[in-house]
Parts: structure tokens; C-alpha cells; sequence
């Protein structure tokens, strides 16, 4: 017999608790991890099951620095923490939401340098060859992260190099993911 | 005096080193440990380094871990930076890339605010992001923000770059009005450094400076650039410059640095050191 994951319990009771919380009518949880890396594996996890859910900045109360957190559909409650289970990602916390949270970064500006092109995301940006989508250089971000990827990415192309989320732990690892993504896009790679 | 160099280095095989660093043939020494320059922290010191042997003063001292971004090495540079701040001989520090954690902040500024006589601080990177979602901003004295972490600076409700509202980004909002939005939530330093394609530097009082000459398109991409000028402003700050001049000379011998150089966008930021020496003596020609 599969035993049960302890974390499933422990869900159970958070949204229990959530159920008899005198936070008006919440329809939205947020599930809070104890890193960005969690966060980045269980969207990944969630997503691939066709689940709506968004990427958004916890509340100021919970907030420590470097957070990212997950929204989803009270109503798919369960659903969620069986597939966190599935996958060994154990949250934190779930909190029952009403307030309008913080927007990740959506706002793209791309640079042509002729035979280079540069995309940033927020405070994070990425250069390519043209020619060959080869990525030259990455710049920007504060996070310890940056240096990391930009060692693990730069000399490779678009189409072989691992995705930076796959790697990234931070938000500026995930800002750097969607200046990926738009650079993808611009490059129909 | 010398300057303390507060980082991580993207490795997870350097433990955590507090010590005087050398720069030589590409590579910082610390202790027994060498790593190469690339960007991040390391290309910081090299540039402290250089400048700081180029002005014949004292080599900076670095307090560092390895972290890929697990934050476990900048906990170990916390801790250590909160048991030993209180009696370090270092009057000038720069914090670097480290994971931002408001509660290590905390700890941290409790110590350097019992001071009698608090040493003058510079924040970039990490350390800058958690000042101002602190609310300790205005307890350093300059901040080297680059286009897009100004909009952070400017934006009260951003805890982190990653969250800066979507206006604040764009680019029809001009710099002075960050600059002033950032003053007037009381998120910036002392002084700011702002790096762009103009560079600004500020204070409460309004802009003090801008240049804009010479211009590096080729210089925006390249990464490690804003680690290099945090560098030299840091060298000139503890060699005795004040923070207004030294930040205005070094965002000349950054730009000098890449006229010398003409780097394409593929270069890298170690690619420029050979220029820097020429570039000092190149910038002080510059009104």
C-alpha cells in the first residue's frame, strides 16, 4: 500500500482552517514555499496539469525578501495538493486570499544591436547572436542566482541550452526566464 | 583603511572567506582560494582591486560564500558579517550580491546603528533590493541602481525588481521623475548612481550630475558592467574622494573604459580591465 504523504494531512487541515476562517468569502488560496526553486517546480507541476493558477508576490505580512508565491482556485484545493504530492513539493503554507496581490513583471523592452539582440525583464536582460541564437551575455538582476546562470547559459543557443527556470532560484532567475521566453518568441525559436 | 567587500561568489564550492583579496592574471585570491573574474561579485573586486592598486591605496578585504542562489551562502556571510561588524577595522563597506532576507537586514543594521562612528555604505544588487524593502534605504550613503531597478526604487510597492509596476517601467518615464518618486517614498541612499545610457547621480536635493559622454551602446548588454563601476566607485570612495565626486569620476572611467576598448555585445566584463588604468587618466581630461 502507497503511504500517504504526511504533507496531505497537514493540507487537509490548512484548508479546513481556511473553511472556517472569518476572512469573509476567500475563492483564491496561495500556496507559500520556503524558496523561489519550489515555487518555480510545483507552477511546472501544476501547469502541466492544465490547472489555473498564477504566479503573484505574497501579502506584506508574509513577505522576507526573495518571494514568489502560487494563486490558485479554492474549489481545485484538493486537486493542487495531490499533484504537490505527486511531486514531493511540500508547501510551506496555504493562505486564503481576497486582496489584489502583486503582478510579476510583464512588461518587455527588446534592443536591436544589429547582429546582437537584447531583451529585458524588469532589472534582467539577455543578449543573442543573431545569426545563431547564441546567448552572448546576460546582465542585470542582484540576486546570487544571476552569475550562476549567466556561467551555466552564455555560449549556448536558445534551442540547446536548459530553460533558465530549470536552474533559477530566485525572482531575479525568473525575471531572467521571461526575458528568455520573450526572446524566444521574437526569435520564433 | 580599507574597504570590505560583502558578495557571494557563484560557486558552491568556496566556503565562506573573509580575508584581503588579490587580483592577478584573472583571478581573485582570497586566503588559499581562487576563483575567476566574471560577473557578480568577483568582477567587483577585481575593479576595487585595480583601482585600489592604481591609487596606491590598501587592497579591499571581501567577506564571501559560494551561492547559486540557495542563499545559503549569503546566510554564512550574514552571520558572520553580524558577529564581526562591531569590531572590524573597515570604515567603508560594500554590500553585493546577496539573497535579499529582510530579517538579516534587521539584525544586521541594529549592530552598525550602535556604532559610534558607522562606516560609510554602498548597495548594489541584492543588498540594495533589501534596503529599500527594509526601509533602511535612507541608512546608506549611495545606491548604484541601474534603468530598470530605479523603477523598483521608485515604485513604494515593490518588494523586489520582479514587481515593479508595469508604468514605472516604461520608458517614456523619464529618470529624474524616478529619481524624485524614489526620494519622496524615502527608498534611496544618500546619493544614487544611476547607470544608463546617461548616468545620473543624485541626492535629496535633486540631480548634481549627468553623463553622458562618451557613449557605448555596446556597453548595456555586457554583463558585469554596473559590477565594474560599483567597483571603482567604491576604490575612489575609500581612497578619499567624497561620495559626489567619486561617483561622477567613476561613472567616466566606466564609459572611458569601453571608448578604449569598443567591445562588441558578446565581450566580457574582464575584457575591459586592461583599459582601466588608461581610462582613469583619460577621464580626469574630461569636463
Amino acid at each position: 500500500m502507497i503511504k500517504k504523504p504526511r504533507f496531505l494531512d497537514k493540507v487537509a487541515k490548512q484548508l479546513r482552517a481556511i473553511g472556517s476562517s472569518d476572512n469573509g468569502d476567500p475563492d483564491r488560496g496561495l500556496l507559500l514555499f520556503t524558496n523561489t526553486s519550489d515555487v518555480i517546480k510545483a507552477e511546472r507541476a501544476l501547469k502541466k496539469e492544465n490547472l489555473e493558477i498564477s504566479v503573484k508576490g505574497p501579502p506584506p505580512t508574509v513577505r522576507t525578501g526573495c518571494d514568489l508565491a502560487i494563486e490558485f482556485d479554492l474549489n481545485v484545493a484538493l486537486k493542487v495538493a495531490h499533484i504537490l504530492a505527486e511531486h514531493r513539493i511540500e508547501p510551506l503554507n496555504i493562505i486564503p486570499i481576497k486582496d489584489v496581490l502583486l503582478e510579476p513583471v510583464s512588461l518587455f523592452q527588446t534592443k536591436d544591436y544589429g547582429e546582437f539582440l537584447m531583451v529585458r525583464a524588469a532589472n534582467m536582460k539577455i543578449t543573442i547572436r543573431k545569426e545563431d541564437a547564441r546567448i552572448v551575455n546576460i546582465s542585470g538582476g542582484g540576486c546570487p542566482d544571476v552569475p550562476y546562470l549567466a556561467d551555466q547559459l552564455v555560449g549556448k543557443t536558445l534551442g540547446d541550452c536548459p530553460p533558465p527556470i530549470s536552474m533559477g532560484r530566485t525572482l531575479c532567475g525568473y525575471a531572467l526566464h521571461l526575458a528568455y521566453e520573450e526572446l524566444k518568441r521574437a526569435c520564433h525559436c | 583603511m580599507s574597504l570590505l567587500i560583502v558578495g557571494t561568489v557563484p560557486s558552491e564550492d568556496i566556503p565562506l572567506l573573509d580575508g584581503k583579496c588579490t587580483f592577478k592574471d584573472g583571478h581573485i585570491k582570497i586566503g588559499l582560494h581562487e576563483f575567476p573574474v566574471n560577473r557578480g561579485t568577483p568582477a567587483l573586486i577585481a575593479f576595487a582591486c585595480e583601482v585600489a592598486r592604481l591609487l596606491g591605496i590598501d587592497p579591499p578585504q571581501a567577506l564571501l560564500a559560494g551561492d547559486i542562489g540557495k542563499g545559503d551562502g549569503s546566510e554564512r556571510v550574514y552571520s558572520r558579517l553580524c558577529d564581526t561588524v562591531s569590531n572590524r577595522e573597515q570604515k567603508f563597506i560594500v554590500f553585493h550580491y546577496l539573497m535579499p532576507d529582510v530579517h538579516w537586514l534587521g539584525r544586521i543594521m541594529i549592530r552598525i546603528q550602535d556604532l559610534p562612528k558607522r562606516p560609510v555604505m554602498i548597495a548594489d544588487a541584492g543588498f540594495m533590493y533589501v534596503a529599500k524593502m527594509g526601509g533602511m534605504a535612507q541608512e546608506f550613503d549611495l545606491f548604484t541602481p541601474d534603468v530598470g531597478e530605479m523603477a523598483f526604487l521608485a515604485d513604494d510597492s515593490a518588494p523586489h525588481p520582479f514587481y515593479t509596476r508595469g508604468f514605472l517601467l516604461n520608458e517614456s518615464l523619464r529618470i529624474p521623475e524616478l529619481i524624485n518618486m524614489a526620494y519622496q517614498n524615502e527608498n534611496a541612499a544618500r546619493y544614487l548612481l544611476v547607470k544608463g545610457k546617461v548616468d545620473y547621480v543624485a541626492s535629496r536635493d535633486g540631480i548634481v550630475a549627468e553623463i553622458s559622454e562618451p557613449s557605448i551602446e555596446n556597453m548595456e548588454p555586457i554583463g558585469g558592467t554596473g559590477d565594474s563601476l560599483t567597483g571603482i566607485v567604491s576604490a575612489l570612495i575609500t581612497a578619499g574622494e567624497d561620495i559626489q565626486t567619486a561617483a561622477i569620476s567613476a561613472c567616466k572611467i566606466n564609459r572611458f573604459m569601453g571608448l578604449l576598448a569598443k567591445p562588441t555585445p558578446a565581450w566580457g566584463i574582464k575584457d575591459f580591465l586592461p583599459f582601466l588604468s588608461t581610462a582613469i587618466q583619460e577621464s580626469k581630461n574630461c569636463p
